[in-house]
């Protein structure tokens, strides 16, 4: 095969187009109102119970612990709002309860503590690349998070 | 080959791309504050959490800079010292590192991509990326910009956790007249 010798060697007619595109969108995207780079909102059953969305931290716990511990050892797919996590499981010692176990970490019981996101923000990884090109021009990723579905 | 419409769409999205990857790298570099808790637009402002969790500011400020992603260069924290996350839970977990380079080339007008194994098994092990994301065999994974800024392959991670996908010179690291000297070339 030749190496990207001919323009990006793309296999669908006008993907350079699609390419500059995304990229351009990238640019545009706003950049006030952001909650910080690889936080996670993780509301797939909260608010139906009554709950406010979880916000998980990626900066917090990777001062803590590398990727390997929770994405290996402890099963976490790479997906916001894909490990379909409950309150179940967490007290059985999975996932965030493998460490918010009153051991390793505080304990379930201050709910509050994950439990922290705003009404209505729908699952997402926030500030990711997709997140913003999903925007339109000008839109604020967050802003948008926090409009009802 | 003839030229089609899209071929020459393709040439002045060329310009176009190539003068956008210039001004991304200096416009990205508004190096800057971390949003409060209370103004980061997830959080809820009112609620009780506000004031007992750790401010981004406060943990960050003290890593090495960065101008982009969470403001942090997380791979010189981890090196330098700057901070030691644990590797396992439990103490007897095998933990595997390799640290060898692939050169990818197919990288149209950029230059090479080198993708380095060595930090990225200092954070992540092999299962996270083999063989779901990556096949073991260089040259093996089809890859595009398109799927990558899809969120696809290094995508999965890079515009999300680390470094995000604006940071082109970070992949595309190596001019095409400098390759040949990584262990092994796709
Ligand atoms: C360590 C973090 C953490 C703590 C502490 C925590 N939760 Fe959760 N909780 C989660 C996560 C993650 C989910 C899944 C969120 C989703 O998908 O909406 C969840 C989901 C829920 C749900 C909906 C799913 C279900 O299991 O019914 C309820 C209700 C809930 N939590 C209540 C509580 C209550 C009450 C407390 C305090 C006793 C608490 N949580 C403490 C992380 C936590
Ligand atoms: C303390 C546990 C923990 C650590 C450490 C951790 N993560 Fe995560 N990660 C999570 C959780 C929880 C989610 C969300 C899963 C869900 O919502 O079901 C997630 C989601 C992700 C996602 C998916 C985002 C998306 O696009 O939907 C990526 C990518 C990711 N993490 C990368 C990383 C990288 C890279 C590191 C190391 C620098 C890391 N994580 C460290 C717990 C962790
Ligand atoms: C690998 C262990 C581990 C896992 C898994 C983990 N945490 Fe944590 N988490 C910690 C530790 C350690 C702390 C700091 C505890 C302390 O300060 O005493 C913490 C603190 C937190 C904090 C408070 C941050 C602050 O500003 O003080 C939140 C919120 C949180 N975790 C949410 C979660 C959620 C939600 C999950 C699951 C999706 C999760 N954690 C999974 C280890 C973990
Ligand atoms: C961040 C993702 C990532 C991690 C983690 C990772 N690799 Fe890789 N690996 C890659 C990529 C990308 C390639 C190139 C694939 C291609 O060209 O199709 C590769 C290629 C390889 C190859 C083929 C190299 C050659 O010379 O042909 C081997 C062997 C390999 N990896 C082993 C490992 C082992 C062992 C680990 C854990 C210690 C590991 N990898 C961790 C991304 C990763
Ligand atoms: C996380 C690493 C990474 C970043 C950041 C990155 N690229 Fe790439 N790029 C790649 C990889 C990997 C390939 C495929 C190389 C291969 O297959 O040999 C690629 C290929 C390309 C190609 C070749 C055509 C194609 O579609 O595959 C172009 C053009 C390109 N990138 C442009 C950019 C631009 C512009 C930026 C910045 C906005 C950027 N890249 C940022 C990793 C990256
Ligand atoms: C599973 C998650 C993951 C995937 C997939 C991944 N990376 Fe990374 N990469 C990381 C993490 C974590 C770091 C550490 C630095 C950070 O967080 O910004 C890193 C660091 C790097 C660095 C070093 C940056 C520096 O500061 O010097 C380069 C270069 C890089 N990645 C390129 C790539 C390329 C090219 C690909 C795709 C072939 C890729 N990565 C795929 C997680 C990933």
């Amino acid at each position: 095969m030749s190496s990207g010798n001919r323009f990006f060697n793309y296999r669908r007619p006008c993907a350079g187009l699609t390419l500059a595109l995304m990229i351009l969108g990238l640019t545009l995207a706003s950049d006030d109102s952001r909650a910080e780079y690889g936080d996670i909102v993780i509301n797939n059953f909260s608010e139906q119970a009554g709950m406010a969305p979880v916000i998980f931290p990626h900066w917090f716990h990777r001062i803590r612990y590398r990727c390997k511990v929770c994405h290996g050892d402890l099963g976490f797919q790479f997906q916001a709002g894909g490990n379909k996590i409950d309150m179940l499981k967490i007290i059985e010692g999975e996932y965030c309860g493998a460490c918010h176990n009153g051991e390793v970490a505080w304990p379930v019981d201050n709910c509050n503590l994950c439990h922290s996101g705003k009404p209505g923000t729908p699952t997402q990884v926030h500030e990711s690349t997709l997140q913003k090109l999903l925007v339109p021009a000008g839109g604020t990723g967050s802003t948008q998070g926090a409009t009802k579905k | 080959m003839t030229y089609g419409a899209c071929d020459v769409l393709n040439i002045s999205v060329r310009r176009i791309l190539l003068t956008l990857t210039l001004t991304l790298c200096t416009a990205w570099t508004h190096a800057g504050e971390w949003k409060s808790l209370l103004e980061d637009g997830i959080h809820d402002p009112a609620g009780p959490a506000i004031g007992i969790l750790q401010q981004p500011a406060e943990a960050l400020g003290i890593l090495p800079p960065d101008v982009t992603g969470n403001k942090v260069r997380w791979r010189k924290a981890l090196e330098d010292g700057y901070i030691n996350p644990r590797a396992s839970l439990a103490p007897d977990t095998r933990i595997r590192q390799l640290d060898t380079n692939i050169l990818m080339r197919n990288t149209g007008d950029l230059p090479y991509v080198l993708f380095p194994h060595k930090p990225h098994t200092e954070w992540l092990d092999c299962s996270n990326c083999h063989e779901r994301i990556f096949k073991s065999k260089t040259g093996a994974t089809p890859m595009t910009m398109l799927a990558i800024l899809n969120g696809q392959y290094c995508g999965q991670c890079h515009g999300a956790v680390a470094f995000p996908l604006t940071e082109c010179g970070r992949c595309h690291s190596v001019p095409a007249t400098e390759a040949g000297n990584a262990a092994s070339v796709r």
